[in-house]
Formats: C-alpha cells, sequence, structure tokens
C-alpha cells in the first residue's frame, strides 16, 4: 500500500538523507521512530507528497508520486492522503464543520454533512460543530485535525508527533483514536515520533 | 464553501482591515462618480438651455454676467435698455436675424424670476402647456413645471411680483396688481421649467404703478387687455384687437411652433414703437457669417448696448470652473490609489498571518492557482464592494446636492441618472483591485507547502 525504494532527499547545502525502504501493507499500523533532526518529518513529507524525492520512489498504491505535476499530486494528497501534523492547523475564518467541509470539497469528494457529523461526535466533538477552530482546546483542536484527515475516507494517514504535546491521559486517547479511525476506513496508518510512549503499542516500527 | 465563499469568509474574519479598504474604495469612487455627473449634468444643462442662441444683447457690463442673467437665469441683470436703442435688432425684418426676444426682467416670485417677453421664448424653449393657455391678458403668467410644483400654484392663483430675485417680504410690489396663473407648462428639463412668463407689457406694468403708485395704476387696471395695443398705454381697451392679432382662443395645446413663432413676432412687432426699456434680447441669426461677427462688433464699440456670444463666455465659465474640478479629481485619483494601496498591505500582511491556512489548502487537495484566485477574489471583491458603495454614495450626494443646486441655480439635477461613464469605472475598480491584489495572489500561488508546514 505504502512503499518506498531507495528514498534520498537533500536540502540545499546539506548531508544528503538516505531513507530506508518501507513496506506497509493495507490496514497495517506502523510506527516510525527516531530522534530530532533524523529526518522522520522529511520522511514524512516525501511520503505524502510535501516533499518531491532527490531520488528513489514513493508508491501509494498503484500510484508513483514523483510521476505526478504538482496539480495531479496536490489532487491525489486531498483524495488518498490525510495528514495530521504536530500542530493542527485550521482556516480560521471557518467554523469546524466548514473546515471539514474545505476538506471534503478541496480533496474531490462530495459534501456530506452527516459523515462530518458522524466524525465529530465519534471523537467526542460534535458539539463545537458551529464553533471557530480557534476557540478550541488544543486537545479539541487535535481531534478536529483527525476528523479532517479521516473526512475523505483516506487509503493512508499519516500522524506526524501527534502526541508530544499531550499529557500521558490525552496521549493514550488520542492514539486510540487514530487506530480505531484507522481501522474504521481500513486505513494504512504510520506515525511518525520521538514519543518512548508509543513503543510498548505498535509491533510494526521502522527506526531512523 | 467555493472559492469566492471562501474569499468572502476571509475579508470578514478581518473586519476591520476590510472596512478600511472599503471606505478608502468607496471615496474614491464616490468622489470621481460624483464629479462625472456633476460635469454631466452641468454640460447638459448648459447645452440645453444654450437652446441656438446666437448671440445676447443687453445693457454695457459683464458680458458673463449678461449671459447668466439673460440666460440662464442665476445672476442680476446688467441694465435695461431703451426699445428704441434696440429697435433695429427687434425688427422682425431685420435681413440676418431669424428672431430677437426680448425679455423684461427685475421681479421674481418666491425666488422664481418672473420674465416679460414674447411666445418666442416659449417656442425657443420647446415649451408645452401642461394646464391652462398661453397668456393673452396682461398680467396673466405661464409657470414652469419646477415653478408649480414648487410653488404649489394652480390654474387661476394670484400673487404679487417683488422685487429682484431674493426673497424678501420688503420688497414685495403689493400696491401693484397682482399676477394670475393662466397656464402651467410641462417639464421641458430647461430653465423655462424654473421661469414665470408674463407679457412684457405686464412687467412694465407692474414697475409702472410700483413707481408711480395709485393713480396710473387703475389707468393699467382698467386697460387690461389693450397691452397689445401699442400706440398709447392710456388708450381704451380693446378686447377684439387683441384676439385679431393673436388668434389664440383655441387650447394652447394646439399651437404649432410656427404658429407660436408668428404670433410671437407679432408680440414684438408691437413692442417696437414704445418708449419702454427691456433687459435682454435673444439673438438668433439666420446663418452665422462675417456680416454677423461684423454686428457684435459694432453693437459693442457703436451703441450703449453690448452683445455677447453665449459659446464663448461659457466656455470661459468652464475653464475658471475647470480649475477646480481638476483639483478635485486629482485628488480621487490619489484616494484610489492609496485604497488600491491598503488592499495590496492588508491582503499582504494577511498573508503572512494565513500561510499555514494556505499550506493546509494544499495539502488537502487544493492546487497552486486555486491560492491565486482566492486572493485575487479578494482583492476584487474589495474592489467591487467598495464600487458599488462608492456609487450609491455618489448618487445619494448628488440626490441631495441636487435639491441645494436648484434653490442656487435654478436648474433641476437628477441623483439617479445613471452614466456609461461609470461602467468604465467599475473596469477601472476591478483592474485596480486585480493589481493589488497579484502579488499577494503570486506569493500564495509559491507558497512552499513542507517548509511553511515543518518551519518552526
Amino acid at each position: 500500500m505504502l512503499q518506498t525504494e531507495n528514498l534520498s532527499f537533500s536540502y540545499t547545502g546539506a548531508t544528503t538523507l538516505r531513507f530506508p525502504d518501507i513496506n506497509c501493507q493495507k490496514g497495517e499500523h506502523w510506527l516510525l521512530l527516531g530522534q530530532s533532526g533524523s529526518g522522520k518529518t522529511t520522511l514524512l513529507h516525501l511520503l505524502g507528497g510535501l516533499l518531491s524525492p532527490t531520488a528513489g520512489s514513493v508508491k501509494v498504491g498503484d500510484t508513483a508520486l514523483e510521476k505526478l505535476s504538482t496539480a495531479q499530486l496536490d489532487r491525489f494528497r486531498g483524495k488518498h492522503i490525510g495528514i495530521i501534523f504536530q500542530k493542527a492547523h485550521f482556516v480560521r475564518a471557518l467554523t469546524v464543520e466548514e473546515n471539514l467541509k474545505l476538506a471534503q470539497q478541496l480533496g474531490g469528494s462530495p459534501i456530506d454533512t452527516d459523515r462530518i457529523k458522524e466524525l465529530l461526535d465519534r471523537l467526542n466533538v460534535g458539539h463545537k460543530l458551529h464553533a471557530k477552530t480557534t476557540d478550541l482546546s488544543q486537545g479539541e483542536q487535535q481531534r478536529v485535525a483527525i476528523a479532517r484527515a479521516l473526512v475523505n475516507q483516506p487509503t493512508i494517514i499519516l500522524a506526524d508527533e501527534p502526541t508530544s504535546a499531550l499529557d500521558d491521559t490525552n496521549c493514550e486517547e488520542v492514539i486510540q483514536l487514530l487506530e480505531e479511525q484507522a481501522a474504521a476506513v481500513g486505513a494504512t496508518l504510520l506515525v511518525v515520533t520521538h514519543d518512548g510512549r508509543l513503543k510498548e503499542r505498535f509491533e510494526k516500527q521502522i527506526v531512523l | 464553501m467555493n472559492l469566492l465563499q471562501l474569499s468572502w469568509k476571509n475579508l470578514i474574519n478581518k473586519p476591520l482591515s476590510m472596512l478600511l479598504s472599503l471606505v478608502l474604495f468607496a471615496l474614491g469612487v464616490g468622489l470621481i462618480s460624483l464629479l462625472l455627473i456633476l460635469n454631466k449634468q452641468m454640460q447638459e444643462q448648459f447645452d440645453k438651455n444654450l437652446a441656438g442662441i446666437d448671440l445676447v444683447v443687453g445693457a454695457k457690463g459683464s458680458p458673463l454676467q449678461l449671459i447668466l442673467a439673460g440666460m440662464y437665469h442665476i445672476d442680476a441683470p446688467t441694465g435695461n435698455v431703451p426699445i428704441q436703442s434696440a429697435k433695429a435688432l427687434m425688427n422682425p425684418k431685420h435681413p440676418l436675424i431669424k428672431r430677437a426676444i426680448p425679455l423684461s426682467m427685475g421681479d421674481s416670485h418666491q425666488g422664481y424670476r418672473i420674465v416679460g417677453t414674447t411666445y418666442e421664448l416659449v417656442d425657443l424653449y420647446d415649451g408645452k402647456m401642461a394646464q391652462g393657455n398661453l397668456w393673452k391678458e396682461n398680467l396673466e403668467v405661464n409657470i414652469g413645471a419646477t415653478v408649480a410644483d414648487k410653488l404649489h400654484l394652480h390654474i387661476g392663483d394670484t400673487f404679487y411680483g417683488s422685487h429682484g430675485l431674493v426673497i424678501d417680504e420688503n420688497l414685495v410690489h403689493d400696491d401693484a396688481p397682482k399676477f394670475k396663473v393662466a397656464g402651467i407648462f410641462k417639464p421641458t428639463g430647461s430653465v423655462l421649467d424654473q421661469l414665470i412668463l408674463t407679457n412684457t407689457q405686464s412687467v412694465w406694468e407692474v414697475h409702472a404703478s410700483h413707481d408711480h403708485e395709485g393713480e396710473e395704476e387703475h389707468d393699467h387696471a382698467e386697460g387690461e387687455g389693450e397691452a397689445h395695443d401699442h400706440d398709447n398705454h392710456d388708450h381704451a381697451a380693446s378686447e377684439g384687437h387683441t384676439h385679431k392679432e393673436h388668434n389664440h382662443d383655441h387650447p394652447a395645446q394646439d399651437i404649432t411652433s410656427e404658429e407660436l413663432a408668428a404670433a410671437g413676432a407679432i408680440q414684438r412687432q408691437a413692442l417696437l414703437d414704445t418708449e419702454e426699456s427691456i433687459t435682454t434680447l435673444l439673438v438668433q441669426f439666420k446663418a452665422r457669417n462675417y456680416r454677423t461677427l461684423n454686428m457684435q462688433r459694432q453693437i459693442n464699440e457703436n451703441t450703449e448696448m453690448q452683445a455677447a456670444t453665449p459659446a464663448i463666455e461659457i466656455n470661459r465659465l468652464h475653464s475658471m470652473m475647470g480649475t477646480g474640478t481638476d483639483a478635485l479629481r486629482t485628488l480621487a485619483y490619489v484616494i484610489v490609489f492609496v485604497s488600491g494601496l491598503s488592499i495590496f498591505i492588508s491582503l499582504f500582511s494577511s498573508l503572512k498571518d494565513r500561510k499555514y491556512e494556505l499550506a493546509l489548502m494544499r495539502v488537502m487537495g487544493s492546487s497552486p492557482s486555486k491560492l491565486f484566485f482566492l486572493i485575487i477574489l479578494e482583492g476584487l471583491i474589495l474592489a467591487v464592494l467598495g464600487f458599488l458603495i462608492g456609487i450609491f454614495l455618489s448618487h445619494v450626494g448628488m440626490s441631495v446636492l441636487s435639491n441645494y443646486l436648484e434653490d442656487a441655480y435654478r436648474y433641476s439635477f437628477s441623483g439617479w441618472a445613471f452614466l456609461k461613464e461609470e461602467w468604465y469605472l467599475l473596469a477601472g475598480a476591478l483592474g485596480i483591485g486585480f493589481l493589488a491584489a497579484i502579488i499577494p495572489a503570486l506569493q500564495a500561488r509559491k507558497t512552499d507547502i513542507s517548509r511553511t508546514l515543518s518551519g518552526v
């Protein structure tokens, strides 16, 4: 489902980062561990098509990301890849519901308010449907961000340090949510982290 | 949630900076549009009131004043000239002159000028009766549509004239006979709407009675209707005489322009042998040539009268006022430029706050060109809204101003006439909105998703 081959990337003027080959099957949950500066985020961006590799290839399903044009890649990403960032960002002018609608629209899915409501309810933030995202607590923001990543039923979910800012209780909850939701849509989940608390939870691990 | 809605939501998310851009833009557009409307309507009014008059003849003084008083009725007259001096010009058989319409002024009613003249003036401004008839007897008046409307005058109403153009109770000729409304004109859009017309003899009569008091007033009162009998003022009245001359017993609406001109010429002829004075003559030539040019010089050099060409004087007036409008217009352009700048700055600075959002939209599947159009749309929305508010303000301003202008200048202006120039203004506004947005939009298009989202 998610495969890389001889992936390398170099920022201008910096040393080249080489990444081990990855092969995640459909529905599997993976943990990508690494210390700060090991290129975790870079790898995640390469996997999500936010960066183009210097060499090597990333395949999502049958699609090789490096073969797509910029606009094609944007569309593909919107439809098939859900990304959760360390810090949740939103379009601030819009409400929670509108942000999710925007994700549906940009991802090329039909606008489905029922799905949005259901998803938010499952994530325990259903009552924030019409709130501005800036009025949410950090935990709520993170949940809405997860909802947004899931709204288009992606085949792959990438999460970048989703728990690093959270305490133990919240950390546990968020990871559980991620796993549940990924399972619910049958998506491949890849969590990138340096958070030691998660080591126990994932059988499949990649260490950078 | 299409791009337009998203742009709109982004804008109203920052109401204050949107307000600033809008206010500036609306001010600039409004000022330009107001100047356009004002200029256009002034020009139209002046042109309409030129009415093909080639020369205005009156007492010596400022030629501009002569024109403003004699044709536009917004200034005091330069003085009077004896009919005997102007007799040659007024003669219907003059080889060069098509007609020379005599105007006798000096009195007004509630600020609306009473003009003693002939039917030729009615014909000149293409006046048609809405109600009643053209004046027949002395002291019968025909009033313009605006006068009737503003003063609520009806057929059969009577009033005293008062001296000068100002409204002042002390100046009312209450010792003179009253005028009586015989007819009301349809609106013409010309200065006729603002005038009270009567025959020349009525003006003389009111002034004579005013000057000489009691006794003569009686004579004149008895002599009503004998006005067209020019031999002698004290002569016995003869209604039949009047009818024979004018034959306008039938409703005035039926009178053609030719009949009106012919009847007017007869009225003019009737004035020729009197010792009285008139204020101005509006002259139309049969054709313009070197002899008519000479005539103007001749009048100015060899008589106690002066002759002025309306087109030249009005151009002079326009060029004098032009400096003021030019300055205002420049100011308006500066405001528009600043408002463009304000749109640019507010978009540009909002871009900095929104770089995560924009990167995020890319992550969610939006292409770079979508981000470009998102920002362009924000610029265009501001421009269109600013334009609409500006146009609205200028037209409201114009309708407020038109009341004042009507009182001050005896002109009807309209606040709700739209010009095709306003479409150009819309195109200009869109251009400015686009230009102001293009650099921020390109910036948004270039957003580096990875760097923005990982950037700390």
